[in-house]
């Protein structure tokens, strides 16, 4: 090497910046400019196309409409629809989720042999996609009853319940509660893991002292174990709320575009592919956007206050 | 702070509890078994009827007898659920196979790109931070959580005018760009947790910042690698709203979901035992990494909470 080259190489690397205010910005920059163009820009040419008069593929000349779009939109039944049983779905959803995960992680927070077995178990459904349940659950809660039942109603007869027989997905009003079904199934097991975690992260000293001063299991759990989880619990409310708020999946793998089980996302997807309705699809999208959105950002702030991501 | 799923798995002290039961402790734990083993039965009854059907033929397979075993073994589903036959099913052109591979492809391409992202991302969050880079992290986030219909009809309009949607790289760059927040977040998480001696060290022998990523970070990274490359093949296995949106109309782009929804749906009501072994099929990959990995997995999961 000659000497040049050796001054060259010094030079580069007393110049390599270790400990500048700019730091590894160069590294990420690349991502910064994919999540401005793909994810914030892509928002805002939505919202672009939401303000316009590209209702068809014949639309020739684009023309800015305001928000003419969504006042269509407060007037379509079809949304309404739509917005009302995306609603009814995510009472039941979150409830039967958040409840039936909390009872699971109360079997198992204190440790019980077995307890690998049973949490692998319970977690498995959330590695599995919703068209492949789908399929199975579009089989299961067949809609026929007494004499022609199978499936679920079948199991039901035969368990003495048949009073809980039921036409599931296919009943004009209870379709979506039935539909939250298969969904508390696929996602029980996350709420347990959650709460798990949140029983574990809660020192054992304190279970000990309350039981020192002689408080009874069910007092440690209301006035000890249960404040301290609060944390959890909002956590397990907000993954359920954007959950379900987007749940498309599993509404497409069991009843397709069904006008019973049509949700926002569903008839958002309906809107765009059957109609070539873009501003009204992108209208759609918007607003389901602004309504996780309403969810997530206190959220973010709340843990980004908190570093609870750390 | 410890992982969340360290939590998880360091189960309470065993011994501890090992004394002589009273008569209310032990009914507890009948109690608690049997309503453990109820809830088992619960989880397992759809894969159990998917793999039982399966195994039944391709017709003659009927609802009411869903949860009956199969009185002999017939693997005819598996073979015509995997290749197709338009002979004799003028509807099934396709089976599952060839969407399966060509996923499987696509699947693998973004999970390794998106774990090298992801960890060069989260190095600079965790350990090399410039001004504003926590703003930019919180933003990242936020396109974690979107409904990505507020981003998909955008999407498709570039794909269609690039051309990218004729190849099936448009899914890969669709899961790399839109996976960059969750691996960032669980690369970022785990870098925070090495202590930042290690860099010190590293800067005292006048290593340069990406010398110490190669040389000291890099090598301690395998965990997060893993948990990013299960979750990221576990997603995009599982994805339907992209595939659906980006690549629909075109067969020859067909990815596992897809496929299985265009053939329960056009044989519908006629051969259940297709549809559940085709299923099973889908779901067998991301079963199988489960099975093996569950523990990283569980990982990715907690971090989605931004709880990791």
């Amino acid at each position: 090497m000659s000497k040049t080259a050796v001054a060259k190489k010094e030079k580069l690397t007393k110049r390599r910046p270790i400990n500048s205010a700019l730091g590894g910005f160069w590294f990420v920059f690349p991502s910064i400019l994919a999540i401005v163009f793909f994810v914030y820009g892509m928002i805002a040419w939505t919202f672009n196309m939401s303000l316009t008069n590209k209702n068809s593929v014949s639309v020739r000349e684009l023309k800015y409409v305001g928000l003419k779009n969504y006042s269509d939109l407060i007037k379509d039944e079809n949304f309404t629809h739509a917005l009302t049983n995306l609603l009814k779905f995510t009472i039941v959803f979150i409830l039967g989720a958040l409840i039936s995960g909390f009872i699971m992680s109360l079997l198992l927070e204190k440790g019980i042999k077995g307890e690998g077995f049973f949490r692998s178990f319970y977690l498995y459904p959330m590695a599995i996609s919703f068209i492949a349940m789908g399929t199975v659950f579009n089989w299961l809660l067949n809609s026929a009853t007494g004499k022609d039942a199978g499936g679920v109603n079948l199991l039901l007869q035969k368990a003495g319940l048949g009073f809980l027989q039921n036409t599931w997905y296919a009943s004009p009003t209870g379709s979506m509660y039935a539909m939250a079904i298969p969904a508390i199934w696929q996602v029980a097991g996350y709420v347990l893991a959650l709460f798990l975690a949140g029983f574990r992260g809660i020192p054992d000293e304190m279970r000990e002292a309350a039981r020192v001063d002689g408080a009874s299991e069910w007092k440690i759990y209301r006035y000890v174990l249960f404040p301290q989880l609060t944390p959890t619990l909002l956590t397990v409310l907000i993954i359920l709320g954007h959950m379900s708020m987007k749940v498309f999946d599993l509404i497409v793998g069991i009843n397709g575009k069904g006008y019973v089980t049509q949700t926002v996302a569903v008839y958002m997807w309906q809107v765009t592919f059957d109609n070539y309705d873009f501003a009204k699809g992108t209208a759609i999208a918007l607003v389901l956007l602004i309504m996780v959105a309403f969810l997530v950002l206190p959220y973010l702030r709340y843990v980004n206050k908190h570093e609870a991501y750390r | 702070m410890t992982h969340a799923a360290e939590l998880i798995t360091a189960k309470p002290d065993l011994r501890k509890i090992k004394r002589i039961r009273t008569g209310k402790e032990k009914f507890w734990l009948v109690f608690k078994y049997v309503s453990l083993i109820f809830i088992w039965f619960l989880v397992i009854m759809p894969i159990y009827v998917l793999v039982v059907n399966s195994l039944k033929g391709v017709k003659g397979v009927y609802l009411n007898t869903a949860f009956q075993l199969p009185t002999s073994l017939d693997f005819s589903a598996w073979k015509l659920a995997w290749a197709g036959d338009t002979t004799k099913f003028p509807g099934l052109s396709a089976g599952m196979g060839a969407a399966m591979i060509r996923t499987f492809f696509i699947v693998v391409q973004s999970s390794l790109i998106s774990a090298v992202i992801g960890s060069i991302n989260g190095f600079v969050f965790a350990k090399w931070k410039f001004r504003g880079s926590n703003l930019v992290f919180t933003l990242f986030l936020f396109g974690m959580f979107i409904p990505y219909q507020a981003v998909m009809i955008p999407l498709v309009r570039v794909a269609t005018l690039t051309g990218l949607n004729k190849t099936t790289y448009v899914l890969v760059l669709a899961h790399v760009i839109y996976g960059i927040p969750i691996c960032t977040l669980i690369f970022r998480n785990y870098y925070e947790s090495i202590p930042n001696e290690l860099i010190e060290a590293g800067r005292v022998d006048k290593a340069s910042m990406t010398r110490i990523y190669r040389s000291i970070i890099l090598p301690l990274s395998i965990p997060a690698f893993v948990v990013v490359l299960i979750w990221q093949f576990t997603s995009a296995w599982n994805d339907f709203l992209f595939a659906i949106f980006l690549t629909s109309g075109n067969p020859k782009l067909a990815v596992a979901t897809t496929q299985l929804n265009f053939l329960t749906g056009s044989t519908n009501q006629v051969y259940y035992g297709l549809n559940m072994t085709a299923a099973l099929l889908v779901s067998l990959p991301t079963l199988i990494v489960y099975v093996f990995l569950g523990r990283y997995f569980l990982r990715g999961l907690l971090s989605g909470s931004l709880k990791g």
